[in-house]
């Protein structure tokens, strides 16, 4: 079809004419909503207020600094809480993804019609709410404190971590398993030796990548009363102790920068 | 012995892929499959152990008939039956060790397989193997830290360990240069002597198929065109089997004996 003849010379173009029309259409659409997107925005931006931000961040950060260095050893408590919610929350998730993706996998999956919609609805419905959110519910339920934390971050990851253990069980190698099958190997022999040795290099990645995305995402749970260091964020910011939150913000920092750089060295070692 | 009694196999799409195909391989003989690709020699020797289920007829090892079996008596039928395959099928990310003694899971229970806790037998019979194939020092290495020639060794000894009384063989060469390719397929034909196994090669090599086997069987879109000798290979047969070609080349004899297995 891109193909046309003229003048007995054979002439071939990426697309054909409509579809290239098509194209530019959709740009020249995007285009258009994006500039109307833009002019809302600005018809409902309260222009005079940024007249004096400069001044506002001055004072806010003449105010926060310098960080009240001795509020320090009032701080490791809330972090190892926070530390805790993300790694218990990790392991918690792993556990029962697990057993999710492998339902979830089309290759492994007891039943495509019944349990492959189910272990696929689990991980969406665990997926699509935010974490602060379960902890807004959970901090109503079982109470504040690092425990509806520490579930709320768990029903968060499961989604997640079983979603990229599934995709990673679909693509291994299938005569692997077919060789296990061969000698004879029961269905969980199968699953031990064909399958599990195959996906662990996913698995090790998808565990230290949550952990870090967790460290993260547990930081501020307690500005909804679900533990841990945002607790104590929470409650400076409230009192507008700016030089304890300016301190608060370093040690998440720090917290977070200390946790990428031990997932990127465990997924280095692993991969 | 082996009985193929009309073994068909029609996949989902419609493609019959074999139609009626009846051979009898008694003990000890190794044959070689051969014919063009997509002819059906992969699905055949996979109906054998089922790994692709025959639309119809049966196959029928040492007097049990092995379509017919349940999921148990399957896992039963398959110890006898090893399996060699193409791209060696090795699990990479486990130790040779792994591998070999992973041809015994029909014999161990799942726990025992699970924390690699063989018995002490099965782990002597895998030293022997790999000290026979010539790998024993390389037995705490990854698989995937092995050359072609190697993995399809660790193949091997994976597929003898299970004590088989017939052995599956796809394409064991294809994947390996000239001479890896005699030096297995020796070791193949020299593993089965001494054992006194059958064997079902598919092989795309002709002249290495004449040079080793004792019975060649040709198929073509998924019906049995040729069985005989390998000596009974002549020209008209291959076009036959394969189409069109000057075969002369192909069959001509070649020596191999500066070689070592």
């Amino acid at each position: 079809m891109p193909m046309s003849e003229k003048n007995g010379q054979k002439v071939w173009q990426v697309r054909t004419t409509n579809a290239q029309l098509i194209r530019w259409g959709a740009w020249l659409v995007g285009l258009a909503a994006f500039l109307y997107s833009w002019k809302e925005i600005s018809d409902n931006t309260l222009w005079f207020m940024m007249d004096n931000v400069g001044e506002v961040v001055a004072d806010i950060a003449g105010r926060a600094t310098p960080p009240a260095w001795s509020f320090i050893t009032e701080l490791g408590r809330p972090v190892w809480d926070t530390l805790a919610i993300a790694t218990l929350g990790t392991i918690f998730a792993l556990i029962m993804a697990v057993p999710v993706a492998f339902l979830a996998a089309r290759n492994t999956t007891p039943s495509r019609i019944f349990v492959r919609p189910i272990a696929l609805l689990v991980i969406v419905s665990t997926r699509s709410v935010n974490s602060l959110i379960w902890a807004l519910l959970l901090v109503s339920i079982v109470g504040p404190g690092v425990l509806a934390g520490l579930i709320a971050i768990s029903i968060r990851s499961i989604g997640f971590c079983a979603k990229l253990l599934y995709e990673a069980i679909e693509e291994i190698n299938v005569v692997q398993v077919e060789a296990i099958k061969a000698t004879g190997a029961s269905p969980m022999q199968v699953m031990v030796y064909g399958i599990v040795p195959q996906i662990m290099p996913a698995f090790a990645g998808i565990a230290v990548f949550r952990w870090d995305i967790n460290i993260r995402e547990s930081t501020v749970l307690g500005l909804v009363g679900a533990g841990g260091i945002g607790l104590a964020l929470q409650s400076s910011l409230n009192v507008l102790a700016w030089p304890k939150v300016s301190l608060i913000l370093l040690v998440i920092l720090v917290a977070v920068v200390i946790g990428e750089w031990v997932s990127a060295k465990v997924r280095g070692a692993i991969i | 012995m082996l009985e193929l009694q009309g073994l068909t196999k029609v996949y989902n799409t419609g493609d019959k892929a074999l139609s009626d195909v009846t051979l009898s391989i008694p003990d000890g003989q190794v044959v070689a499959l051969i014919g063009p690709s997509g002819a059906g020699k992969s699905t055949l020797i996979r109906c054998i152990n089922r790994l692709v289920q025959p639309t119809s007829g049966s196959a029928t090892l040492d007097d049990v008939n092995v379509t017919a079996l349940g999921s148990a008596g399957l896992r039963k039928a398959r110890r006898k039956m090893g399996m060699i395959f193409q791209e060696y099928a090795l699990v990479e990310r486990l130790t040779v060790m792994e591998n070999v003694l992973s041809g015994r899971l029909g014999y161990v229970g799942f726990w025992r397989s699970l924390f690699r806790k063989f018995p002490q037998k099965d782990v002597d019979e895998a030293y022997r193997l790999l000290d026979r194939v010539g790998l024993l020092e390389m037995a705490d290495k990854r698989a995937d830290a092995l050359s072609g020639g190697q993995r399809q060794r660790v193949g091997i000894c994976r597929a003898l360990i299970q004590d088989p009384s017939l052995l599956l063989v796809d394409e064991p060469t294809a994947s390996l240069d000239p001479k890896t390719s005699r030096q297995i397929m020796r070791l193949i034909v020299e593993l089965c002597t001494e054992r006194g196994l059958a064997a079902i090669i598919n092989i795309h090599d002709v002249a290495l198929a004449q040079m080793f086997v004792q019975r060649v069987v040709g198929l073509k879109l998924g019906v049995v065109v040729f069985d005989g000798g390998p000596d009974d290979l002549l020209p008209e047969v291959l076009t036959d089997i394969y189409g069109e070609e000057d075969w002369e080349a192909t069959i001509e004899k070649v020596d191999d004996e500066d070689e070592e297995v």
